[in-house]
């Protein structure tokens, strides 16, 4: 047995730790250390109300819109006004576009790049993999930069910038948009479908959005031969064995996603084993038997209604600032696999049904998602009345209790927040990572991550071993709103 | 005939982050015209190691960061992005770097002393910014300031290799522009203390007020106040903006293409300024004495405002006054030269 540090891990989103135990070739176990603690549930305390609005979606520079989307929420479920039919199609599309910019930032910027290393010289596809997604240097970097830019340009209408609006309020958006306005974000929109349809699928987001099994992807991919990224990375996914890595067997989670008066784009639930489930939300709890806090009075786990618990530094007993939030006692997995498992889609039911959640079916959920939500955009724009209001102005109560759970693009995202004479006198916030990356809980069951880990391959004399790179980088991890 | 110079050698970047979001790299990404690559080659400046867009990961990484600090790798930028760390109780431990056990604010300080310029980016690494915010539970400073208070991690005196106080692109998050504008000038070889305001910010856009340019300024001349989130008019009044007090150019270089905080109809919280993060009352309120807005334009008299107030305000034109307390217009400019045709 030995013992291997990986840090800092970058190519996530903050800082981040990975403790490995190596045995035999293998990891044989693995503790998560989320290493930095900035404390913003305690400096809401106090805060007037509406102030939320202003620090919450600062947790985190790459899901601040759904950081302000959640605040919104828990603001707006302590009793506000209803929410003008406009205002939800603003606040899903302004949380789209940052959902599937973060998508493909975590594809081409992120994930892609480890499979330019040295490490795979020796194999026949890694001269043009390099080629194309090398960090900073390959082409598909260069590409995607200046797309991805554009796409923001939807926000520079809709949300005045991006990141950190103020324009996702509870009773909904600020920037109402006039129709010479939705013809040009429709203009912008079109140029994004170019991008995606010659770039990275090489097709249609229909025909991609339609691929039904691993054996129909397989088939697209082929056909495409080296035409779009995404069939690159299914070719690659393939000859490296992407679907026997990162395997976990765990309860899938979705809060929902881009409600509408039809209801949810992909709705609230769990899923296990080919079965779904309704989601008790009032049995989440955070458990910090190994998280760098104070012992609960009780030395219970807490539900988020209940205010945080202090930082303790001292403990020797911990190993992260990350709580280890869980669903019935369980450990829970989230993300666009989980968003997509919840929502029936049958390719990634297929790809888990024959592998488990594993590194392949992340990534491909993803991306399957950016086909799906795009199209969503679209329709979303075209039901945008200009005439009508974007934003109700009723005022919040004074007191009351509310929560706002949303989906970022890496998962599930709550906040609960509790008002007191029109200020927060408790806000509580857990993040997509904190469930994904979490430490051991008091009976020592380990976080979605530390499970995925066990087994991975180390090469002989591997210090970041690549298998652990891909499995970790799989879940698109935000360390930044981890801890917050 | 000219002799062919040398291609200068590229400039090291090194960015490293601490106490923030990530949200000043996220910006940046979304630079335009040209776009984040282009601009970094444009001024001649390569990565050594960046968190979110390098390869080197672990130990890879860990042995440019010694190098580093060690003085064997060379570094000619040092950029952080995010507050300094020093909680609890002055340990660092809010923050020890992955990998190493040590504060993140040690491997700053250690290396910040090898840097030809060091450069904060974000109000964060500045001057502490909202990771400061309540009680600063993590004991939050930037490099050079501690809030408004000269010091910070590096002390007031500090002087990069170049000779330069920490240069605070301080914003929250940062425009793209604000950060390659300062970058080429760097590659250029033509960035100086005068290129940089009383806060070290470069006067790239620090020169300007957010009110410059500001679409809405027709309803400032005639104080034709919005009064709902939304509503077109004027936001100083009523809705918290500082626009007329804030130093950026939010109004005049565009952000995501063609946004700003007030185009987005939402106020100005003059985050560039230290201490933005605690503003002593509720962002989107404006707070009043005897009816009259505490935060008044910094350089006029008072006086004299109130009482081009209370003139522009009897002169204000129908269609400001209707249209000031409403998200669309209802009356538009109109030639009179049509009617009489």
């Amino acid at each position: 047995m030995s013992r291997l540090i990986v840090g800092p891990f970058n190519r996530v989103e903050g800082d981040l730790e990975v403790r490995l135990d190596i045995s035999a070739g293998m990891v044989a176990d693995a503790r998560v250390v989320s290493p930095l603690y900035r404390g913003f549930e305690a400096m809401l305390v106090g805060k007037p109300a509406l102030d939320a609005l202003v620090y919450a979606p600062r947790i985190c520079g790459i899901c601040s819109v759904s950081q302000s989307v959640a605040a919104a929420r828990a603001l707006a479920a302590t009793g506000s006004g209803p929410l003008p039919a406009n205002g939800g199609l603003a606040m899903n599309l302004i949380h789209a576009v940052e959902n599937v910019a973060d998508h493909l930032t975590h594809f081409y910027l992120f994930f892609m790049p480890d499979f330019a290393r040295a490490v795979y010289a020796g194999e026949p596809w890694h001269a043009d993999t390099a080629a194309r997604f090398t960090a900073v240097k390959g082409g598909a970097a260069q590409e995607f930069l200046p797309a991805r830019a554009e796409l923001m340009n939807l926000l520079g209408i809709l949300a005045g910038k991006w990141p950190h609006t103020l324009a996702v309020q509870p009773g909904g958006s600020t920037r109402a948009v006039s129709r010479a306005e939705l013809a040009r974000l429709g203009a912008l929109l079109a140029a994004f479908r170019r991008f995606l349809e010659r770039t990275l699928f090489a097709d249609a987001l229909e025909a991609v959005a339609a691929l039904s099994t691993r054996d129909a992807l397989l088939a697209w991919a082929e056909a495409k031969a080296d035409r779009g990224d995404f069939a690159r990375f299914v070719a690659v996914s393939q000859a490296v064995g992407l679907n026997r890595l990162g395997r976990t067997d765990l309860r899938h989670m979705s809060f929902g996603a881009y409600p509408s008066s039809d209801g949810p784009l992909f709705p609230r639930g769990l899923f296990r084993r080919g079965v779904g489930g309704v989601l008790p939300v009032d049995r989440i709890t955070e458990d910090v038997s190994h998280a760098w806090y104070q012992a609960a009075p009780d030395g219970a786990p807490r539900s988020p209604r209940d205010p945080g618990l202090p930082p303790d530094a001292t403990r020797d007993d911990a190993y992260s600032w990350c709580k280890a939030p869980r669903l019935d006692g369980e450990v829970a997995e989230v993300g666009a696999l989980s968003r997509q498992l919840v929502a029936g889609h049958p390719l990634p039911r297929d790809l888990v049904a024959r592998d488990g959640a594993t590194v392949e079916a992340r990534v491909v959920a993803r991306l399957l998602e950016v086909a799906l939500v795009t199209m969503a955009m679209e329709r979303w724009l075209r039901a945008i009345d200009p005439a009508a209001p974007f934003i109700d102005h009723t005022p919040l109560p004074a007191a009351g209790e509310g929560a706002g759970l949303t989906e970022a693009a890496r998962g599930s995202l709550g906040h609960w927040v509790t008002l007191e004479g029109g200020r927060i006198a408790n806000y509580q916030i857990i993040a997509p990572t904190t469930w994904n990356f979490s430490p051991r809980d008091a009976a020592g069951t380990p976080g979605p991550l530390e499970q995925a880990l066990r087994g991975a391959p180390v090469r002989e004399g591997e210090a970041e071993p690549v298998a652990v790179q891909h499995i970790v980088r799989s879940f698109d991890p935000c360390m930044v709103c981890t801890v917050h | 005939m000219t002799a062919i110079s040398e291609p200068a050698r590229p400039l090291r970047l090194l960015w490293l982050q601490s106490g923030g979001c990530g949200g000043c790299t996220l910006s940046l990404l979304g630079a335009e015209k040209p776009d984040l690559l282009t601009a970094l080659a444009a001024a001649n400046v390569e990565l050594l190691w960046h968190p979110s867009l390098s390869e080197a990961t672990g130990g890879e990484a860990r042995a440019i960061l010694e190098a580093v600090a060690a003085g064997d790798q060379p570094v000619d930028i040092l950029c952080l992005e995010g507050s300094v760390i020093n909680g609890p109780g002055g340990t660092g431990r809010f923050h020890l770097m992955a990998g190493t056990g040590k504060p993140m604010r040690d491997w700053v300080a250690a290396i910040a002393r090898r840097a030809g310029y060091v450069v904060a980016v974000g109000s964060c690494a500045a001057f502490g910014g909202i990771t400061a915010a309540g009680g600063n539970e993590v004991e939050a400073c930037g490099l050079a300031y501690d809030g408004t208070r000269a010091g910070g991690l590096l002390g007031a005196g500090f002087r990069s290799a170049k000779g330069l106080p920490v240069i605070n692109i301080a914003g929250c998050p940062i425009h793209p522009g604000w950060f390659t504008d300062t970058l080429l000038q760097i590659g250029a070889g033509t960035l100086t203390g005068a290129d940089l305001d009383e806060w070290e910010r470069p006067l790239a856009y620090t020169a300007h007020l957010v009110h410059h340019g500001c679409a809405r300024n027709e309803f400032y001349e005639f104080k034709a106040s919005a009064e709902q989130p939304g509503d077109l008019g004027c936001m100083m009044e009523n809705l918290g903006c500082k626009g007329t007090q804030a130093r950026a150019d939010c109004n005049i270089r565009p952000w995501n293409g063609g946004g700003s905080c007030l185009d987005g109809n939402y106020a100005c919280i003059n985050c560039t300024a230290p201490g933005f993060e605690e503003p002593g009352h509720a962002f989107a309120v404006t707070p009043k004495v005897a009816g009259i807005p505490i935060g008044l334009p910094t350089d006029m008299p008072k006086a004299w405002f109130v009482a081009l107030a209370s003139l522009s305000k009897a002169a204000t034109p129908k269609r400001l006054r209707d249209n000031a307390a409403r998200p669309a217009p209802v009356l538009l400019p109109h030639d009179k030269r049509k009617d009489s045709a």
